[in-house]
């Protein structure tokens, strides 16, 4: 479990690109096939479902470093990539729903939500922050900026994840109980982050 | 964006729909009959539940002439907190709620306060009102009720001068609801009404949707209908109706008085601080289809009621 030969990575990735293509394919299913799936408002449906996915695939994608460390599991980051264009993927879904559904391409509407809405401002800003990490996903990209730049930039994911929790929060009418559940999880992988860099701070601290 | 829907008619609904909706209460029906003719208790037509069907229905010149959607539509997808937040939910969960023996205390401000047990109330004639209904998260539905104006009500028992408002407290079972167990809103849910809003003759007390008792996740067996304000100051399984002289603290408004005033007409100039209210989407519809009306397109009857007020500060 520890080592992957090159082809049992490339078997878990061919996988994980199919797995992740479920929620998608339950949606395109109600729409066209079942639509007593999707119930009486499927456009809220959609809009709901596209949005827990990329909260979700956006949790799974800053879980891999901690479950990397913890298991040992080296090989697991090598996943992280599809896991982040995923969460992408599902946003944009999210956002082209929420721009056809509730606006009907109607440009100003849209800019005044962004702009009168904070639940609407802090969504957008997340996918607005998504886009440079998504852009810059490639091998190619990684090499043009260098590690360290690279590095950098997409630290932005530990601005976007809060957005995007605080987004779903400030979204719920009055039961808070999932967002509660999210923001935990966001809580517990970022702060197993806080307490990392306590301990390597610590442990080149010199001794006396 | 061309979405293409399925044909209307799926197979599984060639089955009536009278009797598909049924299945579980005629399942349900046949085994309580039995247990009743051992325990000897007589079931006779007032304890017929959510699924029978209602006596002759007239017509009103206040219905809607817009089609109205379909019975799995309007079961399927309810706001219900008792039963949970989910819009899936309360089709799930209020099959526990106990809907006999029913009886809606009337007290207050009164000469003659009155219990009606549920018999009572479903031997008023009946109307079927088909009415549009707007819910406060910008989606909307036209629901042919089932039922009475609520004035007729307030004749029996005669308000008296002290009283300006009146207060609707629903049902609090909490053994049968899974949802107050967490403090979402203050239990028991409570709605109220102006006088003169209550006394108007769109203002309806339902019993049924279609040609059937109300479903429990609907309301059963009694709630409010007041067609121009946001779906929820329509309050369901009516327990206590009380006539006072201060205006109540209604439920969503104790919750969130900067989203939910007391008031809460239906207006499309006074955003939800979360979201516009210029548009709707008429379910089953996927995209925000329609422009919300004034008083959801009720002005004509009831804008005199407020004639004078300043709508965007009393939202």
């Amino acid at each position: 479990m520890r080592r992957l030969s090159e082809r049992a990575i490339g078997a878990v990735k061919v996988c994980l690109f199919l797995v992740a293509l479920a929620p998608l394919a339950r949606l395109l299913l109600g729409v066209f096939v079942f639509p007593e799936w999707l119930g009486a408002n499927p456009a809220e449906y959609i809009t709901r479902s596209t949005g827990d996915w990329a909260l979700r695939f956006l949790l799974i994608a800053l879980a891999v470093t901690p479950l990397r460390k913890l298991s040992g599991w080296v090989w697991i980051a090598r996943l992280r990539r599809m896991l982040g264009l995923y969460a992408f993927f599902y946003v944009v879904v999210h956002f082209a729903s929420y721009v056809s559904f509730d606006h009907v391409f109607d440009a100003r509407a849209i800019l005044e939500d962004v702009v009168k809405r904070p639940f609407i401002t802090v969504g957008f800003l997340s996918l607005v922050l998504l886009l440079p990490l998504a852009a810059t996903s490639t091998h190619g990209m990684v090499r043009r900026l260098g590690a360290q730049r690279w590095n950098g930039l997409h630290r932005l994911v530990y601005a976007i994840g809060p957005l995007a929790v605080l987004h779903f929060w400030w979204m719920v009418k009055r039961d808070l109980t999932e967002p509660i559940i999210y923001a935990l999880v966001l809580a517990a992988l970022l702060g197993y982050r806080v307490q990392e860099k306590w301990r390597q701070a610590r442990a080149v601290q010199p001794t006396r | 964006m061309l979405i293409k829907r399925p044909c209307d008619i799926k197979p599984s609904e060639i089955t009536p729909q009278a009797i598909y909706a049924r299945r579980r209460e005629l399942i349900k029906s046949a085994g309580l009959l039995a247990a009743a003719s051992v325990a000897g208790i007589g079931s006779g037509p007032a304890s017929a539940q959510a699924g029978a069907k209602l006596p002759a229905i007239r017509k009103s010149s206040l219905s809607t002439t817009e089609k109205p959607n379909s019975f799995k539509d309007i079961t399927s997808y309810n706001n219900y907190y008792e039963f949970g937040t989910d819009k899936s939910d309360p089709a799930e969960n209020a099959r526990a709620l106990k809907v006999r023996p029913w009886s809606v205390v009337v007290e207050g401000e009164v000469k003659k306060p009155k219990t009606f047990g549920i018999e009572d109330l479903l031997k008023f004639s009946l109307e079927e009102r088909i009415y549009r209904m707007r819910c406060v998260e910008a989606w909307s539905m036209v629901i042919p009720w089932v039922g009475f104006e609520f004035n007729q009500i307030a004749k029996q028992v005669e308000p008296t001068s002290k009283a300006k408002f009146v207060e609707f407290v629903t049902a609090y079972q909490t053994d049968t609801m899974n949802g107050v167990r967490m403090p979402i809103l203050n239990w028991p849910y409570t709605e109220g009404l102006r006088i003169d809003e209550a006394m108007h003759p769109l203002t309806i007390l339902s019993v049924g949707l279609y040609d059937q008792m109300l479903p429990n996740q609907s309301g059963a067996p009694v709630r409010l209908v007041v067609p121009w304000k946001y779906g929820f100051k329509s309050g369901k399984s009516i327990v206590r109706i009380r006539f006072v002289e201060k205006q109540p603290k209604t439920a969503w408004e104790s919750a969130a008085p900067q989203e939910y005033g007391f008031y809460s007409n239906v207006n499309p100039d006074v955003d939800h601080p979360r979201w516009s209210q210029k548009t709707e989407k008429r379910l089953p519809s996927f995209f925000a289809n329609r422009k919300t009306e004034m008083f959801n397109g009720y002005a004509d009857q009831v804008a005199g009621l407020y004639a004078g007020m300043d709508l965007k500060k009393l939202y």
